[in-house]
């Protein structure tokens, strides 16, 4: 996985609640059996009209189209838990997102692709999109290691974020990998453990009555 | 201190627990599907590694396939291409699956419960959002994204922190002519689309206690609209009626083993709840949503809200909603003209709610400009309505009658509703789009949906008996 360490550029300022992964990458793009391919599609419904570009959408205007921050309001990212939507975020090239809020399902598979998702208080949020407003091309860094937010002025916002997943994106870890490492614990478990129906895999005797 | 629910499973499913890391959760089911799965299956070929358990994980087809005719091939060449992967991914890691021949086949969240295989006490795992259903039986069951499926592929167990805890504690009864799907969307509508980020959901209270199995399910389906990790029910007789005899439930002596763990699965009358709220079903009434996401929801004797009157926080996405769903505020729900309707989805398409909408269909006509349809959860469920004559009931009404599939709920095949085109659908999301590109979603009961494809526009169907209670014979 990719890690993560440090992200300087614009914030785009994406002025809707809610914003669910419908929107972030619509249905009718959902039938590959890649994991790339997905960035040319992101939030499709907005950003085209028959094809065309709309002038108005934020990640179609300068300086925004190539921001690697993404500014959003609360619950970003709820709905279907397709990873589609941040395979097609990262693709597009965003980094981080801001938000007051994230959905847990979202929030989780940001960590999984490299994508680092920062909870700030509503009131900061709402200074960055004042900001981003009235001096459309100002920068923020967002820098993992001291869990901080800078901007101009001496803006600067400290961010929470789990030990764990801080680790996760700072080393682009193999999760898999390192569970599979305590494979013996899984086994341990097994052992003592039990479920109350017959093993799937080969139980086509029960398909037939059923 | 007593022990929630959640906290029992959970318990029993630490594999290991390290402190500043998130726990190893063991999981005992694994749902997967032909969308959310073939990259995961992808990321360990890369890695030449094994699935761990096939014999907990069982696939089948329900997102992006056609309900019309299964004896022709997918249409789609790009659906088709995922179908015949999950094919391919279940043979090679030797993975049961229900394909489109299968009379098991159907959406994964309604064939895991009427086969018997979701059971109380189990953590239960699917790339799937919607997996919170099969929290009705008491089991920790909740949605995880691609890579997470790649995890528990190869390992069996999952990274998990621990969730907060939330009591919904329901006071009376529900009024007639209401439904499990009116006191849900009531309780988002009151509390808010995200209410319960963080949180794992238990339901509780007398409402819950007599609802059916059928009805739990939709109730705990729609966790994931108030934005929980999960919902919960703790199992009871009800639970245990339901699963008895089912293919895979246990029998004999398993069945006493199973029930004696089974009815230790309840929250300790001492344990304490991160966040405990009261909801009073007397008052709720037939829901429809006017807005874009399933908190934006109106009892139907109300009218469009005025966004200027609603609290600040909400006023925007108010207006941005009622422009996106072309609705003038003030607007009496029932004036509400529809243009489609789908009955089905895994909230929505088990045998009760295709039985609630059938009595309401009886003897009627769908108004003249709606096209309605009706698509079964499962190929179990269709072939037993079948056998009860709810598809001729339907069919003579004028609904359309199709094979087994998620279908018009999120429109990844062919059953789309077109821009500016107004459904009033069984489903659980009402999001941009979600139907189709532009379209209008306005989510409802079964009988809520089958009242308004007859009239044409929404009704309130508790002055709608079933022709058999007014004395017509059909
Ligand atoms: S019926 Fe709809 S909500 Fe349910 S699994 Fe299918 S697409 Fe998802």
């Amino acid at each position: 996985m990719q890690s993560f360490k440090k992200v300087t550029g614009v914030a785009a300022p994406l002025d809707a609640a809610n914003i669910d992964t419908d929107a972030i990458i619509p249905k009718q793009f959902l039938k590959r059996i890649e994991r790339t391919g997905f960035g040319q599609f992101l939030f499709y419904d907005w950003r085209y009209e028959d094809g065309k570009e709309k002038p108005d959408f934020v990640l179609n205007m300068e300086p925004f189209r190539n921001a690697p921050i993404l500014l959003a309001r609360k619950n970003f990212g709820c709905g279907s838990s397709r990873e589609h939507a941040p395979w097609a975020l990262s693709e597009f090239g965003i980094r981080v997102i801001l938000a007051p809020s994230f959905a847990d399902i979202f929030h989780n598979n940001c960590f999984k692709n490299g994508i680092l998702p920062i909870v700030l208080p509503e009131d900061v949020i709402q200074f960055l999109f004042d900001q981003a407003e009235a001096q459309p091309g100002l920068k923020l860094t967002v820098d993992l290691e001291s869990q901080t937010v800078k901007g101009h002025d001496g803006f600067e916002a400290v961010f929470e974020i789990a030990p764990y997943r801080k680790q996760l994106l700072l080393e682009g870890l193999d999760e898999i990998g390192a569970t599979l490492r305590a494979e013996e614990k899984i086994t341990a478990f097994e052992g003592s453990h039990k479920v109350f129906y017959p093993a799937l895999a080969t139980a086509n005797s029960v398909d037939s009555n059923s | 201190m007593g022990k929630t629910l959640y906290e029992k499973i959970l318990d029993r499913h630490l594999v290991s627990e390290e402190r500043d890391q998130p726990s190893l959760v063991y999981i005992d089911l694994h749902l997967v599907h032909e969308v959310t799965s073939p990259q995961a299956f992808e990321g360990l070929r890369i890695q030449n590694r094994q699935v761990r358990r096939p014999d907990l994980t069982l696939a089948t087809m329900d997102h992006s396939i056609p309900t019309r005719n299964r004896s022709l091939p997918v249409q789609d060449e790009i659906a088709r291409k995922q179908v015949e992967t999950l094919v391919d991914n279940c043979t090679d890691f030797g993975i049961k699956l229900y394909d489109l021949k299968s009379a098991n086949q159907g959406i994964v969240h309604v064939i895991a419960p009427e086969l018997g295989i979701t059971q109380p006490g189990q953590t239960i795992v699917c790339g799937d959002s919607h997996t919170s259903t099969h929290g009705a039986f008491g089991a920790l069951a909740f949605g995880i994204g691609t890579s997470e499926v790649e995890h528990v592929l190869a390992t069996q167990t999952l990274k998990q922190y621990k969730s907060k805890t939330l009591a919904i504690n329901i006071k009376g009864d529900l009024p007639r002519g209401t439904t499990a799907k009116d006191l849900i969307l009531a309780i988002i509508g009151q509390y808010g689309h995200d209410f319960a980020t963080g949180y794992v959901i238990e339901y509780r209270g007398d409402v819950i206690r007599n609802l059916s199995m059928e009805e739990r399910m939709t109730v705990c389906n729609m966790s994931i609209e108030m934005g929980a990790r999960a919902g919960l029910i703790a199992p009871d007789e009800t639970t245990f009626d339901y699963l008895k005899g089912r293919g895979y439930a246990p029998s004999g002596s398993d069945w006493e083993a199973a029930l004696t763990e089974w009815k230790t699965l309840h929250s300790d009358e001492n344990a304490q709840f991160d966040l405990e709220i009261e909801f009073d079903a007397e008052k709720v009434t037939p829901q429809v949503t006017w807005g874009t996401n399933p908190g934006q929801v109106a009892g139907i004797s109300a009218t469009v809200p005025t966004p200027e009157e609603l609290p600040q926080a909400q006023k925007r996405s108010a207006e941005k909603a009622l422009q996106y769903m072309g609705l003038a505020p003030g607007t009496p729900i029932t004036e509400i003209q529809i243009d489609k309707v789908f009955i089905g989805s895994c909230t929505n398409s088990r045998i009760e709610d295709l039985r609630k909408a059938a009595a309401i269909a009886k003897g009627r006509k769908v108004a003249e400009r709606v096209e309605a349809l009706v698509v079964p959860g499962s190929q179990l469920v269709k072939k037993q309505a079948e056998a009860e004559g709810l598809d001729q009931i339907f069919l003579q009404a004028g609904f359309e009658w199709r094979e087994a599939g998620c279908s018009m709920c999120l429109g990844m095949n062919d059953d789309l509703v077109g821009p500016e085109e107004r459904c009033a659908s069984t489903s659980n999301r009402n999001f941009e789009g979600r139907q189709g590109k532009k379209a209008r979603t306005h989510l409802v009961s079964p009988e809520m949906a089958a009242a308004a494809a007859i009239a044409g526009h929404f009704v309130d169907v508790r002055q709608w008996p079933a022709k058999e209670q007014e004395g017509v014979m059909v």
